[in-house]
């Protein structure tokens, strides 16, 4: 039978399968797992059908867990059900996972294997979450490859349903959830020939029907339990037998032939390695390479059934002339004996030799290994290494191999020159932004290859770690043999660099191989280019005589109306000039593509595509090279060597792409890292930055508050710090009474941090009288700037802060002074979120305790190399932690007890020593009024009078209260995370931590979807706009948050928008804090899934509150107890309808064009809700407290309502 | 008393039409306007711009941050099939033919030869019984001499009309340096209509904020006067039907459109600001008018007072600075 060849990844190979053979799937999004659900929606929203001829239903849970609850449920009531998920996602399924497999239902969960979070999160592939649940009772496959994740999901799912054992089908995070490759696709007849519909029917026979009741689930005592755990085994025991017939009647039906465990290598191996997962390919790799000299006997034992462990066909697929065994695991447990396949290994050889089923001579020496933990590389340098290993006396046990252990040295040393790359396979590398569209491209090429050409064809990307001007690296390889490689291109034939400032960031030629290609995009021309080069690119370029070719994409997309999307042009130069296909017949597939790719775009952006291409080749150039002396220019280092050693030794490392090369001993123990580090990191990612106008400031900070990176500083200081200033440093006296008496006032750029969001021009609320488009802040070209203002940066920077204890909080004006202890975050360019979070570190942020959930905040906040959280001079600043995602109010309420409790401990001890501390200074300290700055430095300065008071009493009280007197100042618990977290994953701890009357200040950062995830719909979505898993519009209204916590009576809340209204903002964030109970920030945070021009972000914010879809309001409990009114509604009636503020964003817009009538539907209800909504807080801030008429004081508590911007 | 006029060939049961304007945009509006005695109703202008625009839009904003961060390689369910073309527009022609019994002119506003005539083409099969081109366009462009421009418009009616059977009204402006020698070239081009003239959104400042922003009012009764001129000026020098439009408000304007040689008086403002009822009142008034003055039919007095019917012709052409001049007489 002809099956269609497809070049896809492995979340849409097991998507494919899974989709067609369940009828309800229920998820939760994760990485690198998410793409199955998202797929699986899409087709389950465009129709596409399973092989019995119905749509599956596809459901997006609130958390994991719910998932799992919802998986389970639906199979007990006979759907056939799956789901997808990794690392803490599986985590949370666990218990559910136990009650599917002890009642032995059928369903298979498709697991990306990821990395869990320990010292620290990673979103990289490893096994640590399928080997966290191989005590579950699910039988555990693994694929290897994109083309075995589609086999072996079909391949599963039949042994589940024949077994009743569910199973675990994983496959390795990224490498092969990602990793695109040309496959075979299975047809929907292979699909339904390996499906025995008899199977079908007795899973549904076992489901709970009224008409035939039963109950399952019940409780079992001591006297029955143990027997009832016992009666699977048989089924465990014939699994292995299920698995191989399902994998036989594969075989049968494609021709690809599968076992439980594969052998690859020599049958007289004396050496082998076992292991499982995307690595086996890169050994078997290894093994051709290193057999080409005969006297290497080594093998492979790929693992395939993890779960049950299948002794028997273990040990017959080993070859009897084994001495040496390694088994690799891509997990760490630590404290055991051994990683688990290692002890499965062990165990599975001991019993076999006790069966004396024992084909060897002696019992193999075993030893077991570490690799590739959060998708380390492993490559075949290192499984040389490994071999290498095992032909030593006293091979090392329980090493690992791709790092450097110099602490307790188990890893294995390797040689990087070792490398087993085909020349018959050609090997691509492409640089790029995230933004020029590389990436998209690079698939769509891969594509291209692998499915017009009769190559194999394979594609894996490497993205940043940063999310605004993020550079992405593309590996492609092709070739006419079948691609094994799991690892990053180690030489390849050709690069592309789409960004010439890229060559100062990587060392992109270091591998090409000579006579290798490198086509750079540049603004030079041919006859200047090597002058402007980087002198070390220069002389790589001569030295190994490469054809040089060039290109001004920029020009060409401009020509052409692509503005800065590259891709296009990018593309055709690299199939003009690699020779993979003839130049016309790869042109006619790019622009094939093209077509297909946008044809429900429109002609326009079609013929502007075709365009593109044919001007490509006018612009398209070699350089010849013949004679060409490298020129002078070099590469600045990365970071600054001013910078701390631990920055420049160890992180700047990772910033210079040399992660690898970090010793264990240079990495934390605990994952605690040094605060302060992003200021080093200079990115220099903004092609325009702002200018300060002072003759025309008025001085209102709007532009230092609404900064995202905390870009744009204000400060105010004596004349005196004028005297060294650079020439070009501007100043202006400062006005008013917040800035000082006789005061110099200086608004500065930090230019070389700044990412050119606008944000701060678009808010300027000041015009130039002579030319109206100039404002107090304009925007201009970064690089004539950037030394210049560098150093006028450097200058501000030696400028004393201004006196906290002294400024007036209350003003936008006067709040920017306070140093901002968040900066230059790796979040998108003008992100709606990071204003809010910087505003909490320059308010509170010297005392500060952040619990931050996972998702964007935790990712901008917390991602290596460098991070934005950082200390004032005084060396304090905010203490920033991650837990997990669902559980971050509890975290943060932890925190709060913590605090509260050593207060109350350090109260105790002050009492004790009271007559040793004398009576004033613990009056003075029990009793400090610490609502302010001032207070606050009060208290700070009799805490100090109290530590040299107790550094010298040397008695264990005085010890005591040493370590935890700084309790005594009052903490901030600040408890910060998005909507994902607030409103679904994290809302039961959310709800308890407010319902406990605990002081901590919970921001939720809105942006209305799982924004680090790629945008799924969460609660706080709004009724009518598009998300995953809402493709025809969310259906229901956005969750009331705000509301359902009002409901307690006992919570401060707030609906923020400062954008819309800044003062606001800030007088909510102040009252919060100040209030000494629970407090709920909810902030709308605009966010590049809105699908909205980022720079226009204010305008979209401005019109979320005229249209009454986002109102502002506080609610303060403490009014209730001065008769007030406790609700007020700051903001006005609708001005606009909901449709001039949802559809100038692309979520709601879409639906328009996607569903035009389902949109008109939505709307309307959308328009009502909002109504409906408005006047319920309208009633409210009308309300009068406890029904008495007015009296005057609640009439001027209207007056103070209103909070003018 | 026939009040029937011809235009485009089409017999109308009265020179009162329903411009282009939000009118139609509802079938219960449109519904109104014929219940309300106009005899025709041109359609809210599909505007090619927007629709490419939108295409465009909405692909920058889908895949603009695709494929950047490991964790979010997309922020946007993959939707395959878009709506971006005129759909919504023709099934709403199509929604208005269906139900109306007075003709419906769909009217089109374009940027692009081939968007003109594609979109010509569906409207013409949706059903609607004419075209109304609205061809708006501000020349800006320095290096653009009047010539370029006018064979621009020329060019998109002589495509349209070699695509498209039922009849083609051509809106314009009135800054043409040469006005009566291009309505003579979109004549020779095959329009089947002039209509006089096209109101454009014109920009305004905000003195608070200092913004500029496009805006457009409502008209004004003596607007007409422009359309008044030019069509007492073309009229019997040109085959294609007249349309007055902007300024008509009462029954008076209607006639005075007539006299000078219009066919059809097309209105709006007058019906957003006062009610879709002022239509009966327009009518009547005009019928007792022409009952009292005994006017038997529109066909009658059509033409009356254009150019050539005139005693002073002069009038038509003159402009203000030549009457101060003339009536300054010692």
């Amino acid at each position: 039978m002809k099956r269609k060849k497809v070049t896809i990844d492995g979340n849409d190979a097991a998507a494919y399968v899974a989709h067609k053979v369940n009828e309800v799937i229920a998820i939760y999004p994760i990485t690198p797992s998410s793409p199955m659900g998202e797929l699986s929606d899409a087709w389950s929203a465009a129709g596409q059908k399973n092989i019995w001829g119905t749509v599956p239903m596809v459901i997006e849970m609130q958390s994991e867990g719910g998932a799992a609850g919802t998986v389970h449920g639906a199979l007990q009531t006979g759907s056939l059900t799956t789901t997808f998920t990794a690392s803490q996602g599986l985590l949370l399924m666990i218990p559910n996972m136990y009650k599917i497999a002890g009642e032995l239902t059928p369903t298979v969960f498709h697991v990306t294997a990821r990395s869990l979070s320990a010292q620290a999160l990673s979103i990289f592939g490893d096994h640590s979450d399928v080997m966290a649940v191989r005590q579950t009772g699910f039988a555990m496959l693994c694929s290897n490859n994109v083309q075995e994740v589609m086999d072996f999901a079909l391949i599963s799912q039949k042994a589940t349903l024949e077994s009743g054992i569910p199973i675990i089908h994983f496959f390795d995070g990224f490498r092969t959830s990602h990793e695109v490759m040309k496959i075979e696709q299975l047809n929907v007849e292979d699909i339904r020939e390996m499906i025995d519909d008899k199977f079908v029917k007795l899973h549904r026979s076992r489901a709970l029907n009224p008409n035939n009741p039963f109950i399952r689930g019940t409780a079992q005592n001591p006297d029955v339990y143990f027997q009832g755990r016992e009666t699977v085994n048989k089924y465990y025991n014939e699994f292995p037998a299920v698995m191989k017939n399902a994998m036989d009647k594969f075989f049968e039906i494609t021709g690809r032939q599968y076992d439980l465990f594969e052998y690859y290598g020599s049958p007289e191996a004396d050496r082998i390695i076992i292991m499982m997962g995307s690595g086996c390919g890169t050994v078997e790799e290894t093994i051709d390479e290193l057999s080409k000299n005969p006297d290497e006997k080594i093998g492979l034992l790929k693992v395939r059934l993890y779960r049950p462990f299948a002794l028997n066909d273990f040990v017959k697929n080993i070859p009897h002339t084994v001495k040496y065994i390694s088994v690799l695991d891509r997990t760490k447990e630590p404290g055991s004996i051994g990683e688990p396949l290692y002890l499965d290994v062990i165990a599975a050889l001991n019993e076999s030799m006790n069966n004396k089923n024992n084909p060897f001579e002696k019992m193999p020496y075993v030893t077991g290994g570490r690799y590739g933990l959060s998708s380390k590389e492993f490559t075949p340098a290192m499984i040389k290494a490994v071999f290498d290993e095992m032909k030593k006396d006293d091979p090392k046990n329980h090493f690992t191999v791709g790092i450097n252990d110099d602490v307790t040295f188990t890893s294995l040393d390797f040689d990087k020159n070792f490398k087993t790359e085909s020349d018959k396979q050609f090997g691509a590398m492409f640089f790029g932004l995230g933004s020029d569209g590389t990436v998209g491209a690079n698939k769509n090429s891969i594509k291209i290859i692998g499915e017009e050409t009769d190559n194999f064809a394979q594609g894996y990307f490497v993205y940043d770690s940063k999310k605004s001007g993020s550079t992405t690296v593309s590996h492609l390889r092709f070739g006419k043999e079948q691609i094994k490689s799991a690892y990053l291109i180690e030489s390849p034939d050709f690069i592309g660099c789409h960004l010439f400032s890229l060559m100062e960031k990587f060392d992109m030629l270091k591998d090409i191989k000579p006579g290798g290609t490198f086509l750079l995009n540049t603004v030079y021309n041919k006859d200047e280019i090597f002058d402007k080069l980087p002198a070390k690119i220069g002389q790589q370029i001569i030295d190994k005589k490469l054809n040089f070719y060039i290109i001004d994409a920029f020009k060409v997309a401009g020509d052409t109306g692509m503005g800065l999307r590259i891709n296009t042009i990018m593309q055709t130069c690299f199939f003009a000039i690699s020779g993979v296909l003839p130049k016309d017949e790869a042109i006619q597939h790019i622009k094939n593509s093209i077509k297909k790719t946008y044809l429900s775009k429109g002609d326009e952006i079609i013929n502007k595509n075709f365009e593109a291409v044919d001007k490509t080749l006018e612009n398209l150039f070699k350089v010849d090279i013949t004679d060409k002396k490298p020129g002078e220019i070099q590469i600045k280092d990365t970071v600054s060597s001013k910078a701390p050693d631990y920055v420049r030794n160890v992180l700047g490392k990772i910033i210079e792409g040399m992660g690898d090369d970090i010793k264990v001993s240079e990495m934390p123990v605990d994952g605690t890292f040094p605060t302060g580090t992003a200021q080093w990191e200079k990115r220099n990612i903004a092609h325009q930055i702002p200018v300060w106008d002072e003759s025309i400031c008025i001085q209102c900070g709007k532009c230092a508050m609404i900064c995202p990176h905390a870009c744009i500083r204000i400060k105010s200081y004596d004349e005196k710090y004028l005297k060294d200033a650079p020439p070009t440093f501007k100043h202006m006296p400062a006005k008013g009474k917040e800035f000082g008496v006789d005061k110099v006032y200086t608004i500065q750029v930090a230019p070389e941090d700044c990412t050119g969001c606008t944000l701060c021009f678009e808010i300027c609320p000041v015009k130039n009288k002579t030319q109206v488009r100039l404002k107090a802040l304009n925007m201009e070209p970064q690089l004539p700037l950037k030394e210049q203002e560098s150093k006028n940066w450097e200058h501000f920077l030696s400028i004393p802060e201004f006196d906290r204890t002294v400024v007036n909080t209350g003003l936008v004006k006067s709040s920017q002074l306070f140093q901002p202890l968040f900066e230059f975050s790796g979040a998108c360019t003008g992100c709606g979120e990071t204003p809010y979070v910087k505003l909490v570190s320059q308010l509170y942020g010297d005392r500060a305790v952040i619990a931050n959930a996972t998702g964007c905040s935790s990712i901008y906040g917390g991602n290596l190399p460098t991070t934005p959280w950082t200390k004032n001079s005084d060396g304090r600043g905010p203490a920033w932690s991650n837990s997990l995602f669902e559980d971050n109010a509890e975290f943060g309420l932890g925190m709060r007890i913590s605090a509260d409790k050593h207060n109350e401990y350090a109260g105790e001890l002050l009492l004790r020593l009271r007559e040793n501390i004398g009576d004033n200074l613990v009056n003075e300290i029990l009793n400090a009024d610490q609502s302010d700055e001032p207070g606050i430095y009060e208290q700070r300065k009799r805490v100090e009078e109290l530590n040299n008071k107790l550094k010298v009493m040397n008695t264990p009280d005085a010890e005591e209260l040493l370590s935890i007197a700084d309790y005594l100042v009052k903490r901030s618990v600040w408890i910060i995370g998005g909507d994902g977290w607030a409103y679904d994953i994290g809302f039961g701890g959310l709800d308890h931590v407010i319902a406990s009357g605990k002081n901590v200040n919970i921001l939720v950062l809105d942006t209305e979807v799982y924004s680090n995830t790629g945008g799924q719909m969460s609660k706080a979505t709004g009724l009518g706009a598009v998300a995953k898993f809402a493709t025809s519009g969310k259906l229901t209204p956005k969750k009331d948050l705000a509301m359902m916590a009002i409901n307690y009576g006992s919570v401060y809340v707030a609906k923020v928008a400062m954008g819309a209204n800044d003062t606001h903002t800030l007088r909510a964030f102040l009252e919060a804090e100040s209030y000494d109970g629970p407090s709920l920030i909810i902030a709308y945070s605009h966010c590049i899934a809105h699908g909205i021009n980022m720079e226009k972000a204010i305008d979209h914010q401005k019109n979320a509150v005229k249209s009454g879809y986002w109102p502002l309001f506080r609610y303060d409990p403490r009014l209730i107890d001065e008769n007030k009114n406790p609700f007020r509604l700051d903001s006005g009636e609708p001005v606009i309808k909901l449709e001039e503020y949802a559809y100038a964003q692309a979520r709601y817009k879409m639906l328009t064009k996607s569903d035009p009538l389902q949109a008109k539907k939505l709307m309307k209800l959308a328009q009502e809700d909002v109504k409906k909504r408005f006047d319920i807080y309208k009633r409210l801030a009308e309300s009068k407290p406890n029904s008495e008429p007015e009296t005057k004081s609640n009439s001027e508590s209207k007056e103070s309502n209103s909070i003018t911007n | 008393m026939d009040l029937s006029t011809i235009y485009m060939g089409m017999k109308l049961k009265n020179p009162l039409v329903a411009s282009a304007s939000p009118l139609s945009k509802t079938l219960d509006s449109a519904k109104n306007c014929e219940d309300a005695g106009l005899s025709a109703i041109v359609c809210h202008s599909l505007f090619e711009e927007q629709l490419t625009h939108d295409a465009g839009e909405l692909d920058h904003y889908l895949t603009t941050n695709a494929e950047s961060y490991a964790e979010a390689l997309t922020y946007f369910p993959e939707i395959t099939e878009f709506n971006l073309g005129p759909s919504e527009y023709l099934e709403h022609i199509n929604r208005l033919k269906n139900s109306l019994e007075i003709p419906v002119i769909g009217s089109l506003n374009g940027v692009s030869n081939g968007g003109w005539i594609n979109y010509a083409k569906q409207i013409e099969q949706a059903g609607a019984d004419a075209i109304e081109l609205n061809i708006f366009y501000i020349p800006t462009d320095f290096e653009k001499d009047s010539t370029v421009v006018e064979d621009m418009y020329v060019e998109i009616v002589t495509a349209i009309k070699t695509v498209v059977k039922i009849p083609v009204a051509v809106k314009l402006s009135p800054y043409f340096s040469a006005m009566a020698n291009m309505a003579k070239k979109i004549d020779n081009a095959g329009a089947d209509a002039l209509v006089l003239f096209n109101r454009f959104y014109q920009p305004d400042i905000d003195l608070e904020t200092l913004d500029v922003f496009p805006n457009i009012e409502l008209s004004n009764q003596w607007e007409l006067r422009l359309p008044l001129r030019w069509i007492a000026v073309l009229h019997g020098n040109i085959k294609a039907s007249l349309a007055a439009t902007s300024g008509i408000h009462t029954h008076t304007d209607v006639l005075k459109v007539m006299m000078v040689g219009g066919d059809v008086a097309m209105v709006c403002s007058e019906l957003l600001k006062n009610g879709i009822h002022r239509a009966t009142e327009i009518l009547d008034d005009l019928k007792i008018w022409m009952e009292d003055k005994e006017y038997e039919s529109i066909e009658q007095m059509q033409g009356s007072m254009d150019y050539r019917s005139v005693s002073q012709p002069a009038a038509f052409e003159r402009a203000n600075y030549m009457k101060v001049l003339n009536s300054y007489k010692i």
